[in-house]
């Protein structure tokens, strides 16, 4: 660009020469150059401007179309993250203590039909009735020749049984994969597991419910695809539940019962080690619930936890330990056992009209006295007595993780009479489940604080409330041992597990009301082992047994439920890594001499 | 100057698109590559499901009692019991060493024991 000087010469001697100022050129020139650059700066900015309006308006439209794009796409899930492999299973394992496998999911196949694809369809009928006898034929045609388009023929398959449906090469029968639950220890803790089902079916998958026991109380948990690779952990042992359950099963036939329950609970954590209840199912395959007859006779009632029963002279131990605690009484205090004994108009006796005299309150517990019982339930009285059951929880339904532990809600008396004082302190009038009184057992067990129940396995020791005192827990312990060592439980001593205990038995009300049977019985032994520091509680419930190898039946804990307690004790304690010991002797007391 | 500037450019640009395409076509190899092993794990985690499962049906404590109640002749399993519980003094010691022989004498009679 060629710069207007500001004086041209040529102008500037003209102007001279016409007598004009020369300034007023230069002036003139100025104004000119600075409008020059005052127009090429305005471009400039209306250009930089341009450009800065087509860079926003460009990222608006990337960013606008974008998001456009988003919103109209079908939703993907993203191609890779490491989180993708982790959730295979619909619902997550079941596993014991120890991680061995107690539920699990299986793939496997159904089998559907679709009618209106049939090539043949009585051929195909014919061919599914061989290979599931179960099928009916007639039923099966009326099906594919009708007006149905689709069916389901079976819902699970074997491997075998699929190869067998796709080798009649009918197109109108098809395959769809689907999980099931299996439970690959068939009966083992079937109460506790419960059993699973199917939810909405679809073709390509169906949703695995729980039904029953465990499935269903945390089926939300079990089906949460966040949690679905972390298995839930219980607190039940594999082998142990299995040793239970054989021996439970054998003492149930030995001893002609028609059932029977145990539960064995650490008094500690409140883990519940092995529960179990027979007769039992296998969970794989749980039978529907009956329509007719007695409910709690069928194999998918838990005696455990759904039954509640008068568990009789178990609940002496109580009365005594709530008197001791209360300073009424201690353990050598005499007590009057004589009769009679009228309260409310009703006599109480003993079993077999016996009469056991003065005694003192830990000979009440070995002879298991009713009408010493019943004395220190007076002193107690009914207030004190109920506020003592209930911190004990026998008033509530148990808090165990199985939906089944709504249906065990203890009975007992709206009228809390003198009678019923009384009758509640040597166990009838109120009944309660097994598992209730496990936890019973286990306050005294662990020093005389209250434990839950529970399934889960547990990291720590609960810290319960306080019901008894850390003393009253200790005697009503040395009570126990004594039951065992020199009374009703005789046959429950096992070499070095020092078992202490509490028998319990009961005549079963009958159903329509009016009294008791007088052949029937439910049969407890309640233990806690080892004495000198006791970590598990064991209670056996024998339903209607009776042990005939003596000259006349005995229907008494003492002969039934006892000796499979024992044995079970026996078969388990080992297992439980108890190593048998000598029992600590008991120290002398100290006796004031003078001399 | 200037046009080499330009003409630098352009082949600067000419060589990012070509790395960006290879780039692109090797993210996506990854990517099926990744997808592939994802699926793999899947597979593998079904069938260690289905190991897991096979490997608790054989070990049912049911088959297990029934298996040792058969092979009873042979190995004799019976279930745990308190005395089988041992204490730490009731294990022996090792027995010593002999001696080593240092002053070894020859002897006439060498005959071979059968």
């Amino acid at each position: 660009m060629i710069r207007t000087p500001l004086r041209p010469l040529a102008r500037i001697l003209d102007a001279r020469a016409k007598g004009e100022n020369p300034d007023a050129i230069e002036r003139e020139n100025i104004r000119l150059r600075h409008e020059d650059i005052r127009d090429r700066a305005r471009k400039r900015a209306e250009g930089r401007l341009l450009v800065i309006g087509v860079m926003f308006f460009g990222a608006f439209a990337v960013i606008g179309g974008r998001m456009g794009v988003l919103a109209n796409t079908e939703p993907m899930e993203p191609r890779t993250s490491i989180a993708g492999a982790e959730i295979v299973a619909q619902r997550a394992d079941i596993v014991d203590r120890k991680g061995r496998i107690l539920a699990t999911n299986f793939e496997t196949y159904s089998v559907y039909a679709q009618p209106p694809q049939m090539v043949d369809p009585e051929g195909a009928a014919d061919a599914l009735v061989k290979i599931f006898p179960d099928l009916k034929r007639e039923r099966l045609i009326k099906d594919f020749t009708g007006k149905r388009k689709f069916l389901w023929i079976k819902k699970k398959l074997s491997p075998e049984q699929k190869q067998a449906v796709h080798d009649i090469g009918e197109p109108g029968l098809l395959f769809g994969p689907r999980e099931m639950r299996l439970y690959p220890n068939g009966k083992l803790a079937a109460h506790v597991l419960g059993g699973a089902s199917f939810g909405r079916e679809g073709v390509h998958a169906a949703e695995v419910i729980g039904v029953a026991g465990i499935e269903k109380f945390y089926d939300e948990r079990l089906r949460d695809p966040a949690m679905g690779h972390k298995p839930l952990q219980l607190s039940l042992d594999l082998s142990i539940q299995a040793a239970v359950e054989r021996v439970l099963f054998g003492g149930m036939k030995i001893m002609n019962a028609k059932g029977a329950a145990a539960v064995l609970m650490d008094v500690n954590t409140g883990e519940v080690i092995s529960i179990a209840s027979l007769p039992d199912f296998d969970p794989n395959d749980r039978p529907r619930p009956p329509t007719e007859g007695n409910p709690t006779d069928s194999p998918l009632f838990n005696r455990a936890v759904q039954g509640v029963y008068e568990l009789g002279s178990i609940f002496k131990i109580f009365a005594a330990a709530q008197a001791i605690d209360l300073g009424l009484v201690n353990a050598n205090t005499l007590i009057n056992t004589s009769g009679p004994m009228r309260i409310g108009g009703y006599p109480i006796g003993e079993f077999k009209k016996k009469d056991y005299g003065t005694i003192s309150v830990s000979d009440i517990i070995v002879k298991s006295s009713n009408r010493g019982t019943g004395r220190m339930a007076l002193q107690i009285g009914a207030e004190r007595q109920q506020e003592f059951l209930k911190s004990l929880g026998f008033f509530e339904h148990p808090s165990l993780e199985i939906v089944e532990a709504k249906g065990g809600k203890p009975l007992w008396p709206k009228r809390w009479t003198e009678l019923s004082t009384v009758t509640i302190s040597y166990g009838h009038g109120i009944s309660i489940s097994p598992l209730h009184l496990a936890a019973g057992y286990a306050a005294i067990a662990n020093g005389g604080t209250r434990v839950q129940p529970t399934l889960l396995k547990q990291p720590r020791n609960q810290k319960g409330p306080r019901v008894m005192s850390k003393e009253t827990a200790r005697v009503a312990k040395d009570m126990l041992r004594e039951v065992v060592t020199s009374g009703t439980a005789s046959l429950g001593e096992v070499p070095g597990y020092a078992v202490a205990g509490k028998t319990g038995t009961a005549d079963k009300p009958r159903e329509n009301g009016g009294g008791y049977y007088d052949d029937k019985v439910i049969a407890t032994f309640a233990t806690i082992f080892p004495a000198y520091d006791p970590k598990y509680v064991l209670i056996v419930t024998l339903d209607e047994p009776v042990e005939t190898s003596g000259s006349e039946p005995r229907r008494t804990a003492g002969w039934t439920a006892v000796p499979v307690a024992a044995e079970i004790i026996r078969r388990v304690a080992p297992l439980l890594g108890l190593r048998p010991e000598i029992e600590p002797a008991k120290l002398n007391s100290i006796t004031l001499t003078s001399n | 100057m200037r046009s080499l500037f330009i003409i630098l450019s352009a082949v600067a640009v000419i060589g990012l698109a070509f790395w960006a395409y290879r780039e692109n076509y090797q993210t996506q190899e990854a990517q099926s590559q990744a997808e592939q092993l994802q699926r793999d794990i899947g597979d593998a985690r079904e069938r260690l499901r289905v190991l897991n499962a096979e490997w608790a049906y054989l070990n049912r404590p049911q088959r297990l009692r029934d298996l040792a109640d058969i092979n009873f002749d042979k190995l004799g399993l019976v279930s745990l019991r308190a005395e089988q519980f041992g204490k730490i003094d009731q294990v022996a010691y090792p027995r010593e060493k002999p001696l080593p022989i240092t002053n070894s004498i020859d002897v006439i009679n060498m005959e071979q024991y059968p």
